[in-house]
């Protein structure tokens, strides 16, 4: 199993649950590329978290095929499988008796790491998922809060280097405001940390944030779409997702460029609201409409202007 | 030896009915006096505590206290204090029931859900009324259990007590030349049967209880 | 059978001089206790640690086992625990006699007797224990990749302590006192002299307080180190 992000490849993949007639995952073939993100979205009970945990061999195959990086899941031992992928779910399941770093040193320990190297790489995950390294690693689950929980339920799953991780609704128990940080911070560890990522949600506007690309599955586990966020969100293929996505999709896929993308007009300062350039087309239309403003003034990280963005521009 | 013995016990049982009986019912009676007045002290004082929810060291001292205190020193105790006869193993039976009972019975009202209570309050019911329609109610199915512990506890002690000159089936099961040893099988076996007989009366009130609980399926 | 010995009741012992507080047969006699700590109570206190360590030792090991039994065949679970809690409910006293023609007058008629009674509660606080996993926690040890013995042995286990070392406890006081009346069947243990007090003809105060208030002692004793033992091996469960 490589530590290098892997492809992930779902190619017919079936699951009928034992005395069920309907299958839960309907032949779903796609392809998930090495380092992106790839968000499964859908209504509950549209067999997203059973098309995760085929994965990682938790739930048996009924037929077809799933491959990292070209070779199929059913060829590789079992537990080695599961160690080298990273695995969090909504409830985080840590170990209550365990440290933290003793929660993110298991499969470390598993695989009969040196301690040396298992304390230095629990200090380097507390740091990356923005938690004390020295004061945290001592402390016990009962100690930490719901956000803090997740943060280490993620530290653990990275824990091992994996190439795949497959997240269940990691951030679906946390309150709107901790959980959009939780978002940015996890975007921002993706850039840092490059890995396959299947990330499961029912929120279409997590979806749109978070994947790189979306998957779309209506209930019976069939896959509906499967594209970008901007080509979904602009051109779905069918009522079924232009319907889940929502009668706002227009606004919704102003979420996804910024001030920065656009062609400005030359800056001409006469009192236009001053917005920096990494600021969201929807947030900069909200500014537009809430000062009744025809122009918007973009500027630099330093402040400096760069131009003038029309108020038909953002909505080109 | 094995089948002799039962033979005996059984030869035993039908000869001597009207004495075990009238044994059992010396051992039954000291018993289930000493319950009732076990209930009637550890019932209030745990009804009290858990709807306050207050005295939880004592209730766990009381529970660790009285599996610690052995049977045998308490009758010893009660004779050398009151003497041979009913109301020395009374005594001794008494504060051997107290503890489950109390435990049982503040732990039952205590670990009652508090959005219930909550809600009773809310809806205007005084804290008597929330008492006893809900968390006794509730609570019930904990609070037979430590009743039918209690039970249990004093059959056995109350036996124990026979030896001792308190009457009742451990009469027979002390004096071997007496009624050889068919006399003290038999008796084993009844004090085991009143014993089985009465956790089961209880254990089929609790399981009422409990069935009236919970949701309908 | 031996409780025969009541009926002629051991008569107070020879002490050479006996004080005041024996001869009035007082509550607390400290000449009496001190000549014979050696002769009577340490070795009745040795013997009664003996009896219960044993039947607490073996009603563990046979606990474990029908618990791991139970939760691997779920059906075994209710015969299992009606079993258990049958042995319970039989007096003590009657168990004993109940066992005689098997193991005979022996101390290993007590140790059966005792053994069953610590079956009740151990198994039942073990199941209890091993079921009390919450399931997320085990789908994530799954999911990383845990063996079926490693998630018993790392996950499973340690996350029943708490209810196995309280029911240890249990076990350990409730044998503690029972062990008392198997003086009834042999002479062993801290029921012996206590048994003899009582049989005195007016009841030998001295040594019941002594024997019985060791018995106790014992009792207490145990109790506050399995709780010291338990806070130590759970220190999660002392947060927040
Ligand atoms: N263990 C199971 N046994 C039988 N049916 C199941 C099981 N798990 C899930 N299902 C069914 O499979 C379907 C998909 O469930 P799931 O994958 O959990 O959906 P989602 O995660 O999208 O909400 C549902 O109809 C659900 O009832
Ligand atoms: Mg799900």
């Amino acid at each position: 199993m490589p530590t290098e992000a892997a492809e992930l490849v779902f190619d017919e993949a079936t699951k009928v649950y034992p005395g069920r007639d309907a299958a839960a995952v309907d032949h779903l073939s796609l392809t998930v590329p090495a380092g992106e993100i790839c968000v499964l979205v859908g209504p509950s009970g549209g067999g997203k978290t059973t098309a995760l945990k085929l994965v990682n061999r938790l739930i048996p195959l009924t037929s077809g095929y799933i491959r990292i990086d070209g070779r199929q899941i059913g060829d590789y031992d079992v537990t080695e499988l599961r160690r080298s992928i990273g695995y969090v779910i909504q409830q985080v399941g840590l170990f209550p008796h365990m440290t933290i770093e003793g929660n993110i040193g298991t499969v470390p320990r598993l695989l009969g790491w040196k301690r040396e190297r298992i304390r230095d790489r629990v200090g380097e995950l507390l740091e990356l998922v923005g938690l004390d390294p020295e004061e945290d690693r001592k402390r016990f689950p009962a100690e930490l809060s719901g956000g803090q929980r997740q943060r280490v339920g993620l530290a653990r799953a990275l824990a091992a280097n994996p190439a795949l991780m497959l997240m269940d609704e990691p951030f679906g128990a946390i309150d709107p405001i901790v959980r959009a940080r939780l978002q940015d911070e996890f975007l921002r560890l993706h850039r840092e940390v490059r890995k396959t990522v299947v990330f499961v949600t029912h929120d279409v506007d997590e979806a749109i944030k978070v994947g790189d690309r979306i998957a779309i599955l209506r209930e019976g586990g069939r896959l509906a779409q499967y594209d970008t966020p901007q080509q979904i969100l602009e051109h779905p293929v069918d009522d079924f997702v232009a319907d889940f996505v929502g009668r706002d999709r227009a606004l919704k896929a102003l979420t996804l460029k910024t001030l920065g993308d656009l062609e400005l007009s030359p800056a001409t300062d006469d009192g236009l609201p001053r917005l920096s350039a990494d600021t969201s087309l929807r947030d900069a239309l909200a500014v537009a409409v809430a000062e009744r403003r025809e122009a918007l003034l973009v500027v630099g990280p330093d402040g400096s202007p760069l131009g003038v963005a029309k108020r038909e521009d953002l909505l080109r | 030896m094995v089948s002799s013995a039962f033979v005996d016990a059984f030869r035993f049982m039908p000869s001597h009915f009207s004495l075990l009986l009238e044994k059992a019912a010396q051992t039954a009676e000291l018993a289930f006096a000493a319950l009732a007045i076990a209930l009637l002290i550890a019932l209030p004082i745990g009804l009290w505590l858990g709807h306050r929810h207050r005295g939880l060291p004592l209730a766990l001292g009381v529970s660790s206290l009285g599996r610690s205190l052995p049977s045998v020193v308490l009758i010893g105790l009660g004779i050398a204090i009151l003497g041979v006869g009913f109301w020395n193993n009374a005594l001794a039976l008494v504060v051997l029931a107290v503890p489950p009972i109390l435990t049982n019975t503040y732990f039952a009202v205590e670990g009652v859900d508090s959005d219930a209570v909550e809600a009773a309050r809310g809806i205007g019911l005084t804290e008597t009324q929330i008492l006893t329609r809900v968390e006794l109610p509730l609570g019930l199915p904990l609070l037979l259990a430590g009743l039918r512990i209690a039970a249990v506890f004093v059959i056995a002690t109350a036996t124990i007590a026979g030896i001792f000159g308190g009457g009742g089936l451990g009469d027979i099961m002390a004096r071997q030349v007496t009624y050889g040893l068919g006399g003290v099988f038999a008796a084993a076996i009844w004090v085991a049967g009143l014993a089985l007989l009465t956790a089961a009366a209880l254990a089929l009130v609790q399981r009422a209880a409990s069935r009236r609980m919970a949701p309908r399926a | 059978m031996t409780a025969q010995r009541f009926a002629d009741g051991p008569v107070i012992p020879n002490f050479g001089k006996p004080s005041a507080c024996l001869r009035d047969n007082g509550w607390f006699c400290t000449d009496w206790i001190h000549e014979h700590w050696g002769d009577t109570l340490q070795p009745a206190l040795i013997q009664h640690i003996q009896l219960t360590l044993i039947a607490v030792g073996i009603g563990f090991a046979i606990s474990f086992a029908l618990a791991l039994v139970a939760l691997r065949f779920g059906f075994l679970d209710p015969p299992l625990g009606v079993f258990t809690d049958f042995l319970y409910t039989i007096p003590s006293l009657a168990l004993f006699q109940l066992l005689v023609p098997l193991s005979g007058v022996t101390v290993t008629t007590v140790e059966i007797a005792l053994v069953s009674y610590t079956l009740f509660i151990l198994y039942r606080n073990i199941v209890v224990g091993l079921r009390s996993v919450p399931p997320e926690v085990l789908e994530s040890a799954r999911g990383m990749g845990l063996t079926r013995r490693q998630t018993f042995l790392r996950v499973e286990l340690p996350l029943a302590m708490p209810a196995i070392l309280a029911g240890l406890r249990i076990a350990v006081v409730a044998t503690i006192s029972i062990a008392t009346v198997a003086a009834f069947l042999i002479e062993d243990g801290l029921g012996a002299p206590i048994f003899a007090a009582i049989g005195t003809p007016d009841l030998f105060k001295t040594e019941l307080v002594a024997a019985g208030g060791l018995a106790i002692l014992l009792a207490l004793t145990a109790d506050a180190l399995l709780t010291l033992a338990q806070r130590a091996l759970t220190p999660w469960n002392r947060v927040r």
